[in-house]
């Protein structure tokens, strides 16, 4: 079970001073004190772990965040970002003697422009919202995590999100432009803008994906993209992994990089296929669904390479959609993909490690010889062609031995695939969940170092304390 | 005088360890090639990656590169070139605008976040770099990222060490995101217009489903190194030869209200991008200062004509978003430029000027006191004792 610092006695014992100072901040109901109403945001959604904080913010203003921040940082306050609550990773995990400074009241989006191809937001904007802001003139905002109907901009920005079409179109940091920040003092930066390229430190690279510990992330300024003419999907069923993902192999090579490549295995196909019924091949060990764009004659000559590709594997099924409604429908049972494993099993963790992906098939293999060894099933849907794996580990939390089972096989799949020459997370973030994990990717130098550069940032470590570096300094 | 090449990690380690016993500062560079460029760095000493080169890795199935930060980048593209593929920002080769002959590194490229003109598509320099071995002003050894295509473990010093100009630290081993080279390509070019209708024109064309890869307006000054006698305004469409045929049709239809554009076959087209990229089409002399500004696209035509009026020329990249200009080296000219991207919101640097001038004059904007602070603390975090290319980007860092 992970563990968490003790709570500061001077902020608890001065717990109702401090609410009253917010609620001198922020007027009406944007202060929540009372047990009942702080329930909701005692977890994110790494569900199984819970810890009401001392008090939720809700500010609609960059200043309201900036006079909440210079607060807390007078009165040495831990401060919790969050938006939606979706991080699988417990990036938003509250602490006891913790602010949680919710962002979702900041929900406007304040300028789209078609000409420089740019929208600005503030951070409490679904992602999906962004798209549906610019779809009308056949724009798009390209990240797409799998809660984008629920996950916001600055959650997105603070974990770097990425998305299944990241392989063409890159995750979070390769389609922002600027942010507005708020410092831990009360500073309010803009960095970046509406240009591309910035002078002196890359700070918007740096504080995306820095899970809320170096600033408050108010506003986001995105790329918008033009839409392609039409997409299509197509599907293929293989006898193995090992197969499948020689398959996924010999087309990055091709030269085609397809905007979606999607990879399940034989439990995932079938936990799919009985949720959504989307006629995927239940004989099959595993499937890919690879998606193109372009005009029809484009789509068809992109599909008809992929498809030869695929031939030359010796394919149980394949299946290239024909109208955009058939594309649908091979999406559909992947889309489904978390609450088809959420009927199957009580909880799961989804696991989001990342190999190269020439270590596919050995690195499948291995996870399945782990999940029988450690008497779990687990079920494989990721994005193949940027190696992303996504093991869903099944157990039931009210099960202690189970649940210890699923944390330490969790753990031991991470590790390997840093031994496969990877990394412990793709686009989840660390969060809570795989802090201590990080001693087997960095060395103790490295860590400091990283630690260091967020003393820069936040000499106190009030902002989302506990979260990515262990506790303990890494022998 | 003391320089230092050593030809692995380690030496370079050494180095930087006895630098930073000896509180002396370190001139950090590569082959040198962008030594024209901000602030000049005097030292008595000289650390050197040149000699720290070679390829590590190459995995065409995974798209993924890695090499020592000495390797020269011509060297890279032509083993790439071998396997159909490619660097996906397409950097510039600045090099002449120093009078430099070397070749630049792939250490100098990183470090200096210079993309080119396919960066408005597809990404910075920055955005490519998947994973970095670094010695910080310590002597410490420090990785970032890895060699896998995702990865948002722990704090991204990747992107933090790109572009910094090897003063937080200095870059042993780069390793890269490459893509497949397309098959073939074209532009659309239309003929003639001035910066406000070309930057429209871009912008339709980017805004369009045609997947354009460049968007350049060249006045009549610039258009004239590609023989031209009045301004080009091209867009690259790269892809498979069917859709580069079927979209450079479909782009000329949608720029019709633009002009009659015809399409350059790849040869043409190519041969172009090469002298946009290199900046070859800048209208430069041999004394004049160069600077690359980076606004919202839709401003570019107006710092041009603020640029133009206070006696500099150049032209337009990124759909008019860049801006590379060249003239006197002024004070009266700099302030002019850099109060114009100052009214637009962007960010300019200079590329090029008489050593001198680049001690007294800012090189790029100055940050807002807090963000100031910000700098400095993070440069102590990885360069405590300041001997990492002093004073490089600002004065005093």
């Amino acid at each position: 079970m992970i563990s968490l610092p003790p709570p500061k006695p001077d902020v608890l014992a001065h717990r109702e001073a401090i609410i009253a100072g917010l609620r001198h901040l922020i007027p009406g109901d944007g202060v929540i004190g009372d047990a009942l109403r702080l329930k909701p945001y005692e977890t994110d959604a790494l569900a199984i772990y819970r810890q009401p904080p001392l008090a939720v913010v809700l500010p609609e203003t960059t200043e309201q965040v900036a006079a909440v921040l210079r607060f807390c940082q007078a009165n040495g306050v831990r401060v919790v970002p969050r938006g939606a609550g979706t991080s699988l990773s417990g990036g938003a995990l509250p602490l006891e003697d913790a602010v949680v400074l919710g962002l979702m009241r900041m929900n406007a989006i304040l300028d789209v422009d078609f000409a420089d191809r740019c929208a600005t937001v503030q951070a409490g904007v679904t992602n999906l919202a962004i798209t549906e802001a610019v779809a009308d003139r056949g724009f798009f905002y390209a990240p797409d995590p799998s809660s984008q109907l629920a996950c916001m901009i600055g959650g997105n920005v603070n974990m770097n999100s990425g998305g299944a079409h990241c392989l063409k179109y890159g995750v979070t940091a390769n389609n922002l432009l600027g942010l507005r920040v708020v410092t831990i003092d009360g500073d309010i930066l803009d960095i970046g803008g509406a240009h591309l390229d910035a002078a002196g430190y890359d700070w918007l690279g740096l504080i995306t994906g820095s899970e809320g510990m170096l600033v408050v992330v108010t506003e986001v300024t995105v790329r918008i993209l033009r839409a392609a003419e039409g997409t299509r999907a197509m599907l293929a069923g293989f006898r193995s992994n090992a197969i499948a993902g020689a398959c996924v192999a010999d087309v990055i090579a091709s030269g085609i990089i397809p905007v979606a490549l999607e990879f399940m295995d034989r439990p995932a196909i079938h936990a799919c296929e009985a949720f959504a019924g989307a006629g995927y091949p239940l004989d099959a060990a595993a499937m890919l669904i690879i998606e193109v764009e372009g005009a029809p004659a484009e789509q068809d000559f992109l599909c008809a390479r992929l498809a030869e590709i695929c031939r030359r594997f010796d394919p149980i099924s394949l299946r290239v959609a024909s109208t955009s409604e058939e594309s649908a429908a091979i999406w559909k049972g992947r889309k489904g993909a978390f609450g088809a494993v959420g009927r199957i099993s009580p909880d799961y963790f989804c696991m989001d490690g990342v190999i190269p992906t020439g270590r596919l098939s050995e690195t499948l293999e291995r996870i399945g010889e782990m999940a029988d060894e450690a008497d779990l099933a687990v079920c494989n849907i990721f994005h193949a062609g940027d190696g992303n794996l996504h093991p869903l580990i099944m157990f039931d939390a009210h099960d202690a031995i189970k649940f210890a089972r699923a944390e330490k096989l969790g753990a031991d799949i991470l590790k390997l695939c840093v031994a496969m020459g990877g990394c412990l997370t793709g686009e989840h973030g660390v969060g809570i969940e795989k802090r201590d994990l990080m001693g087997v990717q960095f060395s103790a130098v490295e860590l400091d170092q990283q630690r260091r550069i967020k003393s820069a940032f936040d000499p106190g470590w009030l902002l989302n304390p506990a979260k990515v570096f262990p506790l303990q300094p890494v022998s | 005088m003391s320089f230092a090449a050593p030809n692995d990690e380690a030496g370079i380690a050494a180095v930087i360890r006895d630098a930073y016993a000896a509180r002396a500062p370190l001139l950090v560079q590569g082959r040198g090639t962008k030594s024209a460029m901000l602030r000049p760095v005097q030292t008595a000493r000289t650390l050197s990656t040149r000699k720290c080169d070679g390829i590590s890795l190459y995995s065409p199935g995974e798209l993924v590169f890695s090499a020592r930060a000495g390797t020269v980048v011509s060297e890279i593209e032509t083993v790439l070139a071998g396997a159909g593929q490619q660097m996906i920002a397409e950097p510039p080769d600045l090099s002449w605008l120093s009078g430099a002959t070397a070749q630049q590194t792939l250490g100098g490229i990183v470090a200096t976040n210079l993309s080119g003109p396919r960066r408005i598509a597809a990404g910075a320099v920055r955005d490519h770099v998947l994973g970095v071995r670094a010695v910080n002003g310590t002597g410490e050894t420090i990785h970032s990222g890895g060699r896998v295509l995702k990865n948002v473990t722990g704090l991204d010093l990747c992107k933090l060490l790109a572009g910094s100009h090897g003063t937080l630290a200095v870059l042993t081993e780069i390793t890269f995101k490459v893509l497949p080279a397309p098959e073939t390509s074209c532009s659309v070019v239309l003929h003639g217009l001035e910066p406000p209708a070309a930057v429209a024109a871009l912008a339709a064309a980017m805004g369009s489903p045609f997947g354009v890869s460049g968007a350049a307006h060249l006045p009549p000054t610039a258009a004239a190194r590609l023989g031209a006698d009045q301004s080009l305004t091209l867009a690259r469409i790269e892809d498979f030869a069917a859709s580069v045929a079927y979209r450079g049709e479909k782009l000329c239809g949608a720029l019709r209200d633009f002009g009659c554009a015809e399409i350059w076959p790849a040869e043409a087209s190519c041969a172009a991008w090469a002298s946009i990229r290199d900046a070859h089409v800048l209208p430069a002399d041999p004394d004049q200062a160069v600077w690359r500004i980076s606004v919202r696209p839709s401003r570019g035509p107006g710092v041009l004509a603020a640029a133009r009026a206070a006696g500099a020329d150049g032209y337009l990249d990124w759909a008019g978003g860049l801006l590379m200009l060249a003239g006197p080296a002024s004070e009266t000219l700099h302030a002019a430029l850099t109060d114009a991207v100052r009214q637009a919101g962007g960010m300019w640097l200079v590329l090029r000027a008489p050593a001198a001038w680049r001690t007294g004059a800012a090189m790029v904007p100055a940050e807002p006191p807090p963000l100031a602070a910000i700098t400095r603390r993070v440069k102590a975090a990885l360069d405590p004792a300041g001997i990492l290319n002093p004073g490089r980007i600002f004065a005093g860092v």
